[in-house]
């Protein structure tokens, strides 16, 4: 038998990022404390080189490889150029707040390339296999994220909490998948898919298995009645660290739904539809009337995520294109709103000083009025108030959602995302219209406030011309799907 | 003779032992570890037995990952527990309360 070398062009962002990985490792041994920006250079110049592999591999056609276990499609294109920026932009924000607390060190860079690795494969996995260690290299770097301020009692009890429900949740996911193998006797999401087609298959155990992945699928999401993690560990966290778990995973999340449930288990929409309606309708209802009693910002986003995800999940229970592209350009929309409102906490933070509660933001108008606009953006997008691009994010799912004929949890997503508005518009009042408590300056460094000037700006700018976004992602759902 | 069944039914009793491990649990945090294990080796017992079954070996072969990443995590999982013992001086479950709302 001879062995045919596979073919290794889609995986090239992959590939390089690894040599890169260990690269930043051992380049962080030699340099010293006074020398750690190299890291931090080595790092973005990681992800610049994946953006540019990513970017001139573009192409409408879906290309496997390593026996089909690997992927390369528009939607894993597009997927992953905004994970690069995502990561890119945590990094930028995240390096004041992490050199002073003790944090900005060579396993904080390696880790996050890890994790950026993991979400890579996951995005592009097209086998039980490389989902479930796409998700591991993610989960695991994750954690330990979590506890990398080892003398912080808050930190290491998040990270025990999110280290407990994260691997009961891959146990649900693998259980999930073990009887799905039983029933189909395949791997690959597409055998998959085609076994079930065929049909002469028991249903009963597919349906088990169904309910076990859609359960370990709402554990990663945050959807309630799983989100239990969320609320504590985006508390306890550095909220660098929180930053990251909230913004760019979801990005994998939403790839790894669409992948085990449209493109693996599309055939039994029927069944998995039902289970969805419930877990948004939840997420929705817990995730808004629990964040109005936070008086913890990251608690407070930690719940208002929750909510989101239950909206995103609205976008797949409409279970067609329209559908699908609203649910991924309400994550991308997600994912902006995150970084440009946790930007604005890392900025308020300095030594010692956390600004993670919701009186921080006090005044914030009269100490620098720039930034307190900013700050209403991000709040008036989050509340999907027009013209910025959490209204349209909102407004195509509902659509999606209405042409499917489900007229009821339309009405219920705005019933619930009114009552949402209310926690959003307190931060605006004690801006705008309270005293600040503090008149520590604000100083973050020049690319900080670029970026978040362009982030505040973006929210505004794809929010008055969705259609190009929107465009893109029902081009890529189309291609792929 | 042991049919498949009796290997998914053992499956099932080990995955649901660990799962009511993890939640009923108010001891020790050890424990959970080992539940979470228990989880992880059920699902290693329902590929063996149905990969046996299908008479298909990439059942087997994923088993392998599984144990892998299984020892990597409990690596993980350890590490975070001595660095939370450190911090609180106890690994009793209810102790471990000072993030809630």
């Amino acid at each position: 038998m001879n062995f045919i070398p596979p073919d290794l062009a889609p995986a090239y962002p992959e590939i390089f990022l690894l040599v890169m990985v260990c690269i930043v490792m051992l380049a962080d041994l030699f340099v010293g404390e006074k020398r750690r920006y190299v890291s931090y250079i080595l790092s973005q110049a990681a992800l610049l080189g994946c953006a540019i592999l990513t970017f001139s591999t573009l192409s409408s056609d879906v290309s496997y490889t390593f026996s089909g276990m690997f992927v390369d499609d528009p939607m894993a294109d597009i997927l992953k150029l905004m994970v690069y920026i995502t990561v890119a932009s945590v990094l930028v924000y995240s390096r004041a707040y992490i050199s002073v607390r003790g944090m900005y060190t060579g396993e904080f860079f390696s880790l996050v390339l890890f994790a950026t690795l993991g979400m890579m494969v996951m995005i592009s996995a097209s086998h039980f296999l490389t989902l479930y260690l796409g998700l591991e290299l993610l989960s695991l770097s994750l954690y330990a994220m979590v506890a990398l301020r080892r003398e912080n009692v808050l930190a290491t009890e998040a990270a025990m909490k999110f280290f407990v429900l994260g691997a009961l949740a891959s146990g649900f996911l693998l259980y999930g998948m073990s009887m799905v193998y039983g029933a189909t006797g395949e791997l690959h999401l597409s055998q998959i898919a085609d076994a079930i087609r065929g049909g002469d298959i028991d249903h009963q155990i597919l349906v088990i298995g169904l309910v076990f992945i859609v359960a370990g699928i709402s554990f990663k999401l945050s959807a309630a009645p799983f989100h239990m993690w969320a609320p504590d560990v985006y508390h306890g966290a550095p909220t660098a660290i929180t930053l990251f778990i909230g913004s760019a995973p979801k990005l994998a999340a939403f790839a790894f739904v669409m992948r085990l449930l449209v493109e693996g288990m599309g055939e039994m929409v029927a069944d998995w539809q039902g289970m969805l309606v419930i877990l948004a309708v939840m997420s929705m209802a817990i995730g808004n009337i629990a964040a109005i009693a936070q008086t913890n910002i990251k608690r407070m986003l930690a719940y208002s995520t929750i909510s989101h995800m239950g909206f995103l999940i609205l976008g797949l229970v409409a279970a067609n294109w329209n559908g699908y592209s609203s649910a991924l350009f309400y994550v991308i929309a997600y994912v902006l709103m995150t970084l440009g409102t946790f930007a604005i906490i890392l900025m308020l933070s300095r030594e010692g000083f956390e600004s993670d509660h919701i009186n921080d933001f006090k005044g914030l108008n009269k100490r620098n009025s720039w930034y307190a606009f900013i700050t209403m953006l991000m709040m008036l997008s989050m509340a999907g108030i027009p013209p910025m691009i959490g209204f349209y994010a909102k407004l195509s799912v509902l659509q999606a959602v209405l042409s499917a004929g489900y007229i009821w949890l339309a009405i219920v997503a705005v019933l619930f995302s009114l009552i949402g508005a209310f926690y959003y518009l307190r931060i605006i009042k004690l801006m705008y219209f309270d005293e600040p408590e503090t008149d520590a300056p604000i100083l973050p460094n020049i690319d900080v406030k670029m970026l978040v000037s362009v982030n505040g700006i973006a929210i505004i700018i794809l929010g008055l011309f969705p259609q190009a976004l929107m465009g893109l992602s029902l081009y890529a759902i189309e291609s792929s799907m | 003779m042991v049919s498949l069944s009796h290997y998914l039914i053992l499956g099932a009793i080990l995955f649901a032992i660990g799962v009511v491990g993890v939640f009923l649990n108010r001891k020790n945090v050890i424990i959970i570890l080992m539940a979470i294990e228990l989880m992880l080796l059920a699902v290693n017992m329902n590929f063996v037995a149905f990969s046996h079954y299908l008479q298909d070996t990439a059942g087997q072969i994923f088993v392998f990952f599984i144990l892998t990443v299984a020892a990597a995590e409990a690596a993980i999982g350890l590490a975070i527990l001595v660095v939370l013992f450190r911090n609180m001086k106890t690994i009793n479950v209810d102790d471990i309360n000072e993030l809630k709302g």
